[in-house]
């Protein structure tokens, strides 16, 4: 698939946000083109999970304005963000360990088999033969869709979070430290996952405290520190070690 | 492998130790009491069965939603004081009057949500503050003395009785089923369990988590209003101090049947064994003539037992690995 990275997917434009007294994000613009993956880099308290908290609808935004596709767009919640195709793998456990896999693929938006409005009968067998092909497609080879979630290793509940988020056919993917808690194979495999995004026209936000992850798998690296954008380079125009200094 | 599987999947069930514990308490009181297994028994045990059931089945929902409601005893008040000083007092029909009194339960229930989730007042403070005002309201909206019932209120149709069963029976078994659907088969149940057990998550994924809670909350109270009507049908009367210590009755019932106070585990079924429970064992206790205040003991320790054997399961069907080659 070609690489559609001259398209811009999302324009985030002096984007601030207080909590309080705190000015959390100051003027923060951000460009995603489609397909592009971009590293997001800061220390903590730098301001990364507030910009991508706004973007993925968790927190609403003070000023600024946001562009999705070329349209004005107002990210009021979750689900508007879910629906213009904005998934979010958060840092944070998502998983309901007491429900089955498919139940968890699906949590939120499960097929029904009727409805009225937005209430409905679970069709369990879409249900349970989709999020096994979804797990399919990131590379897990999971025995059923009624294992519970606590019964699975750490990298297997993150490739849950992905299939979920590819199931949904996403046009954005943010990842917020999705290597966390992973053994190194488990790290590799969500990397290379990442890679094939870009391949498929998807674009993504990737943030990780390991520069040498960002550096392997960004097209551009986008750099905060106190809440403002200090740098936004391609790859080719930084090495890792400039980045350890540019934050550290 | 299959043999593995179901035993896994049967330890898992909330309701699993009550309905353990039930049979073998079913077993004991048998044999330890030669009046405790006949029909006649079981029409006294039944009859009141359905009114405390309804009550614990609206708690175990709420409580898989991730919340809990102190305020029941007195709604169980409310309700059929403002249903009788509408058919008394104001010669409404019935039905209308019954379902003025369910919403006025509604109403309490949805307060409660409010309460509890715009303002992020835990659960347990908010319904014990609605636990004085909803008992205040029964006492003041009466004059302390309700209403009686009208001798020609058609009672049939509610607590009539169908061979050894009240007619309240079915309308438990027919609620049950249709809550049991909801939780087991529609993306709302899912979304209450998803609420209860992770709601940060559910909330970052789409749910809108206030709606569920509150869908729950009125849910819990229109049952607890509608068993309060069931009783005062049945016993012909209406008192303000009608479900006093209900509350605590009914939590029980829903924690012994499986309910977990940290929310996202429950089950409908486990509401009603849990009820049942704490039927015999009161009807044992008459039966066999044991000094009245026994009750409350039976009632603790069933429900220190309970728990404690519902960890012990959950934790042995979570060491049943199933394995590929199994």
């Amino acid at each position: 698939m070609t690489n559609n990275s001259n398209i811009e997917l999302l324009k985030c434009s002096q984007l601030n946000k207080w909590y309080g007294n705190l000015h959390a994000l100051k003027d923060v613009d951000l460009t995603i083109n489609k397909g592009e993956v971009i590293g997001l880099i800061g220390d903590n308290g730098a301001g990364k999970s507030t910009l991508i908290k706004i973007i993925c609808g968790v927190h609403n935004l003070d000023k600024g304005e946001i562009f999705f596709e070329g349209n004005k767009i107002k990210i009021k919640n979750p689900k508007t963000a879910m629906n213009l195709g904005i998934e979010t793998i958060h840092q944070y456990n998502t998983m309901f360990q007491e429900m089955s896999i498919a139940r968890n693929v699906f949590i939120g938006r499960e097929p029904k088999k009727f409805g009225l409005k937005s209430l409905g009968i679970l069709d369990e067998k879409k249900m349970n033969i989709e999020s096994m092909q979804a797990i399919k497609e990131v590379g897990l080879d999971l025995r059923s869709p009624h294992i519970p979630v606590k019964e699975l290793s750490g990298g297997e509940r993150q490739g849950v979070s992905i299939a979920r988020s590819m199931y949904f056919k996403s046009k954005m993917l943010i990842l917020d430290e999705p290597t966390n808690h992973l053994s190194v194979k488990e790290t590799l495999k969500v990397l290379e996952y990442v890679k094939s995004l870009s391949s498929m026209g998807i674009s993504s936000i990737f943030i990780s405290h390991n520069l040498y992850h960002i550096h392997e798998i960004a097209d551009r690296i986008v750099g905060m520190a106190r809440g403002e954008k200090v740098c936004d380079m391609n790859k080719s125009e930084t090495t890792v070690n400039e980045l350890i200094k540019l934050i550290g | 492998m299959i043999s593995k599987n179901k035993i896994k999947s049967l330890l898992s069930r909330p309701e699993f130790s009550a309905l353990a514990i039930f049979l073998f308490l079913l077993i004991l009181f048998t044999f330890s009491n030669d009046r405790f297994l006949n029909s006649r028994n079981f029409m006294v045990i039944l009859s009141t069965y359905p009114e405390l059931a309804l009550v614990a089945l609206g708690i175990t929902i709420l409580m898989i939603s991730g919340e809990f409601d102190l305020s029941v005893g007195s709604v169980f008040a409310v309700s059929p004081i403002v249903t009788m000083i509408l058919i008394s007092d104001h010669e409404l029909h019935y039905v209308a009057s019954i379902l003025i009194g369910l919403l006025a339960a509604a109403s309490i229930g949805f307060i409660n949500a409010v309460v509890t989730i715009k303002f992020k007042i835990p659960s347990f403070i908010a319904t014990l503050g609605m636990l004085f005002m909803a008992r205040s309201i029964a006492v003041v909206i009466s004059g302390g003395f309700p209403p009686s019932v009208p001798k020609d209120l058609p009672t049939e149709w509610l607590v009539g009785r169908v061979d050894m069963f009240r007619v309240s029976i079915f309308w438990l078994i027919g609620i049950a089923l249709i809550c049991n659907y909801v939780l087991k088969k529609t993306n709302f149940g899912n979304w209450i369990f998803a609420t209860g057990e992770n709601p940060k998550a559910a909330q970052d994924l789409g749910i809108n988590t206030f709606k569920v809670k509150a869908t729950c909350f009125v849910l819990c109270s229109i049952l607890a209003g509608f068993a309060g009507i069931i009783q005062s049908f049945r016993i012909k009367t209406v008192i303000t101090s009608l479900g006093q210590g209900l509350e605590l009755q009914a939590i029980a019932s829903a924690v012994v049947g499986g309910a977990s106070l940290m929310g996202g585990i429950g089950s409908a079924f486990g509401a009603l064994i849990g009820t049942l429970l704490l039927s015999i064992i009161d009807n044992i206790l008459i039966l066999s003539r044991v000094d009245g205040n026994w009750f409350k003991f039976a009632v603790g320790a069933l429900i220190v037992i309970a728990v404690i054997l519902n960890t012990v399961t959950k934790n042995t069907a979570d060491k049943i690995r199933l394995k590929d080659d199994e």
